[in-house]
């Protein structure tokens, strides 16, 4: 018996340090698989939360998503209306334009489109500064398709030489001197913080941003925001 | 009949550093991947120093290397360094001009704020510091 006892013990301690190594590892395991799941489940609350409070927020006071001096497009009782934050150098936004304009040909008169500023880019704010004057004139429209059919050549690779843009605006039938003289307005320069700030409050940091009805998109993408407009449709037209 | 009590202890500390690092790795994600705060220059080199212990602390705990605080403590204590400099550029104890951040996200811009005074910096000075504290003090019971 006393001969068996030291051979057993270096058995046991083993078995024992076995045990121990798997139930560390099952509790890595654990760990791992259960910081995932709550980072997952988070990510997924948190996003339903934000899309429920901005639409909220929409009903309650659509102050933060359109302002009185915002450009819209399309019939003013439109019951989906789509609010694009946009940089004029922006290329994607320059992408979405006409699959927006093409979504609300598709479906007349039910979408109306709001247009606001966040130029993100260094020197944006100078075309946006003109693209205010020209709203002032009757023909923002007019004058940001042109800026954006110009793009690549007045802001390649994203860097913008605003400076450029004249060279471009001159068929849109624009009285450019009262432009140039409009454009540094001090208030047109509150617009643009305004929009800045809505931007900021919205979490809009970059651009295009949309939102429908006051959502915003789940993620972003072209399909994400035609199935976005399409539920709206479908939701308030019967 | 268990393994000795202090390899015991080390393994666990190790495993809280470990935990604290993917809390924090996770936590910054969910700051800008889901919440959407753009990264400040700072930001990011605190991430490099957060992310590895992610990934090299695991390498560590199996099988249990005793040496671990060797090659984990540079990354923490680096962390800790660049938070307490991000915390003291937020606070405004660091004058401008030696801001290493490029324009566009400033990193004296304070992005979230709990409780009144809990801040992204702060969190992570916490993280880096309490990993770096646990591993000292592994390292010192495994030594003695």
């Amino acid at each position: 018996m006393k001969q068996k006892e030291p051979k057993a013990k270096p058995k046991d301690l083993k078995a024992v340090k076995r045990q121990h190594k798997s139930k560390r590892a099952q509790l890595f395991a654990f760990a791992v698989v259960f910081l995932l799941l709550a980072f997952i489940a988070g990510a997924l609350v948190y996003q339903k939360q934000k899309t429920n409070e901005a639409a909220q927020t929409y009903q309650r006071d659509k102050s933060t998503f359109v302002r009185e001096h915002s450009p819209a497009f399309g019939n003013p009782a439109a019951k989906v209306e789509i609010v694009e934050f946009f940089d004029p150098a922006c290329e994607t936004c320059k992408e979405f334009y006409p699959l927006v304009k093409k979504m609300m040909a598709a479906n007349p008169d039910r979408i109306r489109l709001y247009a606001r500023y966040a130029p993100f880019h260094d020197g944006s704010d100078y075309v946006v500064k003109m693209l205010e004057a020209a709203r002032r004139q009757g023909k923002f429209w007019e004058t940001l398709e042109a800026v954006f059919a110009a793009q690549s050549s007045w802001a390649p690779n994203h860097h913008p030489q605003p400076q450029q843009v004249w060279n471009h605006i001159g068929g849109v039938g624009l009285d450019l001197t009262r432009l140039r003289q409009e454009m540094n307005a001090p208030d047109i320069e509150k617009i643009i913080q305004q929009d800045l700030a809505d931007a900021k409050m919205l979490n809009v940091n970059m651009t295009p941003e949309f939102f429908v009805n006051g959502k915003p998109l789940p993620s972003f993408g072209y399909e994400q925001l035609r199935d976005l407009v399409v539920a709206t449709l479908d939701g308030v037209y019967k | 009949m268990n393994p000795p009590a202090d390899a015991q202890d080390h393994w666990s500390l190790v495993f809280a550093c470990w935990l604290l690092a993917v809390v924090a790795a996770l936590g910054s994600l969910f700051f800008s991947e889901v919440m959407g705060h753009a990264p400040c220059v700072l930001c990011w080199y605190q991430r490099i120093c957060m992310y590895p212990l992610v990934l090299i602390l695991p390498a560590g705990l199996f099988p249990l290397d005793r040496n671990i605080a060797r090659y984990a403590l540079p990354l923490s204590l680096s962390g800790l360094l660049l938070a307490v400099f991000h915390l003291l550029l937020a606070a405004g104890y660091i004058p401008e001009s030696i801001k290493p951040c490029v324009q566009g996200i400033p990193c004296t811009e304070v992005q979230v704020v709990w409780l009144g005074f809990v801040t992204i910096p702060l969190l992570s000075a916490m993280s880096f510091l309490l990993i770096s504290a646990l591993l000292i003090l592994a390292h010192h019971r495994s030594t003695k």
